[in-house]
C-alpha cells in the first residue's frame, strides 16, 4: 500500500510524462511531412521545373513554370487589393473606434471571417464574380485570396496600432497636427515593422491555398496571364497531379510542394527576424 | 424690446453672413474628414462581408433548398444523374470527422501547452512553440499529400489490428469493422487533428501563461504539485477560454476542405464503420464544383456551402464569446 504522498507524485510523474510525449507527437508530426515534402519533393526539383509549362497527361518533361507564374499573379493581385483595405480598416479599428461599441462589433466579425472556412470564401467569390461574368478568372482568385488575406492584416493593423504609446500621440496633437496627418507619418511609421510582418503572414498563409481557387481561378494548362481567363496556379496544380495516377505528375506534384513550402517557411522566418529585430522599438 | 430684438436679427445675419464666408475660404473637405470616414467605410465594408457571404450563399443555393425544402437536410441520396440530391450524408461526415479530430487534439493540445507554460526550460520553449505554430503554417494541400501518399498506406498497417481488437468490442465495435484500405473516416479524422493542434494550442498555451502567478505560487507553496496546480488551478481558472479554443479549432477543423479530400475517399454514402470511407461537405464541393453541370446540381452544392457556413459561423461565434470572457476578466479590452 503506498502512502497518499507517494501517491500524488506517481500521479503527477505519469501526468507530467504524458505531456512531454504529446509535445513529442505534435513535433514528430511536423517532422514527418518536412521529412516527406524534402525527400520526394527536392529530388524532383530541376531547372526544368522552373522554365517549362505544365505537360499534358500521360506524356514526360515539363515543369510548373505557368503555375508559379500564375500564383505570383494572383498574390500580387490579392496584396493590391486586401493591403491597402485590410490596413485601412485596422487603422479605423485602433485610432477611431478603439473605446466604441461599433469598433467591438467589427472587431469581432472580422475575427469570424479570420477563422471561416477558405472553401465558403471561394465559393462567395465565384457568386459573386465568376456566377454573373459567366467564367472563371484570375481576379475572381485575386479576390477570394484578398478576402482571406484582409483580416489578418485587419487584426495584425489593430493590434500593433494599439501598442504604439499615447503620448506619441497626444504629442503630435499638442503640435496642432490632423489626425489623418498623425496616422500616417507618425502611428503608421512607428507600427510599420509590425503592419509588414502581417502582410508577410497573410501571404504565407494565402499562398498554399486551394479550395478557394477551384472555384474561382480554376486551372489552366496554358500559359497565360490575363487576369479575364483561368490561370494556371500551384496549388491547384499540386492538387490536381497528386491526385492524378501518373507517376511523372506524382513527383511533380511533390516538387511543386517543397517549393511552396520552403516558399512559406521562409516568409514565417523572415517575419519573425522582423519582429525580433523591432520588438525593442516602440 | 423692440429695439434690443431688432440687434438681435442684425447680429444673427451678420452671424450667418459670416459662417457663410467661412464656408467659402474653406471649401476642401478637410483631411481628417476624409481620412476617418474613408476608412471607416472599408471597415464596415470588412464586416458586412459576413452578411454578404450569407446572402450570395442563400442566393446561389436557393433553388436547391426550395426544390427539395427540409428535406434536403435529412435524406441521404446524392445523385447526380437523378438529380436527387439530400445532404445528410455529407452534414455527418463533416461532423464525424472533425469529432475524431477533437478527441486527438485536445488532450494532445493540453500536454503541449502544459508542456511550453510549466514544464520546458526557458531555452526550449520558443523551438517548441515555433515548431507547433508552424504545424500551422503547412497548407492543407501538404498535408493532403502527404496523408494519401504517406500516412493512409502507413496507417493501413493497423488496420487489421484495430479490426480485431477494437472491432471485437461490443457495442461501439461496429465502428472498427471494415476493410483496411488506409483510407477513410477515420484516418481523415486523425490528419484533421492534427492540422487543428497548433490552433488549439496555441490558445491554451497564451492563456496559461496569464493564469496569474500568485494563484500558481500559492499552490506550490502549499506543496501542490505540477500536476495538481495544473488540474485545479490554472485549468479552473482559464476554463472559458480553454472552451472558446476548443470551439476555435472545432471551427477550423469543420471547414478544412483539401486535406480531408484527399484522405476521406469521397463515398457518397453512410457507414457505421469509420475505416469505411465517407465524405464531408467541404470535400464533395471541392470533388464536384467542375463537374457539376446542371444549375440544380451547381445550386445544390452552393446550398452544401451555405450549410457548412451556417454551421461554422455558430461554432466561432461561440468560440469567440468564450474567448472573451477571460479577456474581460483580464481587464483587457475586447
Amino acid at each position: 500500500m503506498i502512502s497518499r504522498y507517494q501517491r500524488r507524485k506517481l500521479i503527477n510523474r505519469a501526468n507530467l510524462t504524458m505531456a512531454v510525449l504529446t509535445t513529442a507527437f505534435g513535433v514528430f508530426w511536423l517532422l514527418w511531412i518536412l521529412w516527406t515534402t524534402l525527400h520526394y519533393g527536392a529530388s524532383a526539383v530541376n531547372w526544368a521545373l522552373f522554365t517549362q509549362d505544365t505537360p499534358p497527361p500521360g506524356s514526360g518533361g515539363g515543369g510548373l513554370r505557368n503555375a508559379f507564374v500564375g500564383s505570383l499573379i494572383l498574390l500580387g493581385l490579392a496584396v493590391t487589393i486586401g493591403a491597402p483595405v485590410g490596413i485601412l480598416a485596422g487603422t479605423w479599428l485602433a485610432e477611431f473606434a478603439a473605446r466604441r461599441k461599433l469598433g467591438a462589433i467589427v472587431r469581432f466579425l472580422n475575427d469570424i471571417l479570420l477563422s471561416a472556412p477558405s472553401i465558403v470564401i471561394g465559393l462567395f467569390a465565384y457568386a459573386i464574380i465568376v456566377d454573373p461574368l459567366g467564367h472563371f478568372s484570375a481576379f475572381a482568385g485575386g479576390v477570394a485570396l484578398a478576402l482571406i488575406l484582409i483580416p489578418v492584416i485587419v487584426r495584425t493593423t489593430d493590434e500593433m496600432l494599439r501598442l504604439v504609446p499615447g503620448a506619441l500621440r497626444e504629442a503630435a496633437i499638442a503640435l496642432g497636427t490632423p489626425y489623418w496627418k498623425l496616422v500616417t507619418r507618425i502611428t503608421w511609421r512607428a507600427s510599420a515593422s509590425g503592419i509588414l510582418t502581417g502582410v508577410l503572414l497573410g501571404i504565407a498563409r494565402i499562398s498554399g491555398e486551394t479550395a478557394p481557387l477551384l472555384f474561382t481561378a480554376l486551372n489552366n494548362q496554358y500559359s497565360s496571364v490575363s487576369l479575364n481567363r483561368p490561370i494556371a496556379n500551384l496549388p491547384v496544380v499540386i492538387f490536381q497531379f497528386a491526385m492524378s495516377p501518373y507517376t511523372h505528375w506524382q513527383r511533380m506534384a511533390w516538387a511543386g510542394a517543397f517549393v511552396a513550402v520552403v516558399f512559406i517557411l521562409l516568409l514565417n522566418i523572415l517575419a519573425r527576424l522582423i519582429v525580433r529585430r523591432h520588438s525593442g522599438g516602440i | 424690446m423692440k429695439a434690443s430684438e431688432a440687434v438681435r436679427d442684425d447680429i444673427k445675419t451678420i452671424a450667418t453672413a459670416a459662417d457663410k464666408k467661412s464656408t467659402k475660404t474653406h471649401p476642401r473637405i478637410s483631411g481628417d474628414f476624409l481620412f476617418r470616414n474613408l476608412s471607416a467605410a472599408v471597415a464596415m465594408l470588412v464586416a458586412i462581408t459576413l452578411l454578404g457571404i450569407l446572402i450570395a450563399l442563400w442566393r446561389e443555393g436557393w433553388d436547391a433548398l426550395h426544390h427539395f425544402g427540409w428535406k434536403f437536410l435529412v435524406t441521404t441520396t446524392w445523385n447526380p444523374v437523378s438529380e436527387q440530391f439530400g445532404a445528410l450524408v455529407f452534414i455527418t461526415g463533416t461532423l464525424v470527422s472533425s469529432i475524431i479530430a477533437l478527441v486527438i487534439a485536445v488532450p494532445v493540445s493540453f500536454g503541449i501547452a502544459l508542456f511550453i507554460s510549466e514544464m520546458a526550460p526557458r531555452w526550449l520553449r520558443e523551438p517548441v512553440s515555433i515548431a507547433i505554430e508552424l504545424l500551422a503554417a503547412i497548407p492543407s494541400i501538404i498535408y493532403g499529400m502527404w496523408g494519401l501518399l504517406v500516412f493512409a498506406p502507413w496507417f493501413a498497417n493497423f488496420e487489421p489490428w484495430i479490426n480485431s481488437h477494437l472491432g471485437a468490442i461490443p457495442g461501439i465495435g461496429i465502428l472498427f469493422q471494415g476493410p483496411p484500405m488506409g483510407i477513410g473516416m477515420l484516418t481523415a479524422g486523425i490528419v484533421l487533428g492534427i492540422m487543428v493542434i497548433p490552433f488549439i494550442a496555441a490558445i491554451m498555451r497564451d492563456v496559461f501563461i496569464i493564469t496569474p502567478a500568485p494563484l500558481k505560487e500559492s499552490a506550490y507553496a502549499m506543496g501542490a504539485t505540477t500536476w495538481e496546480v495544473a488540474r485545479k488551478i490554472i485549468l479552473p481558472y482559464t476554463r472559458t477560454a480553454v472552451t472558446g479554443g476548443i470551439f476555435l479549432g472545432l471551427g477550423r477543423a469543420l471547414g478544412e476542405t483539401m486535406a480531408i479530400t484527399f484522405i476521406i475517399g469521397n463515398a457518397n454514402n453512410l457507414s457505421a464503420s469509420l475505416l469505411m470511407p465517407g465524405s464531408s461537405i467541404a470535400s464533395v464541393i471541392a470533388n464536384e464544383f467542375t463537374e457539376a453541370t446542371t444549375p440544380l446540381y451547381k445550386s445544390a452544392l452552393l446550398a452544401l456551402g451555405l450549410i457548412l457556413f451556417v454551421i461554422t459561423f455558430v461554432v466561432l461565434v461561440l468560440a469567440k464569446l468564450l474567448l472573451l470572457r477571460l479577456d474581460r476578466m483580464e481587464g483587457r479590452q475586447a
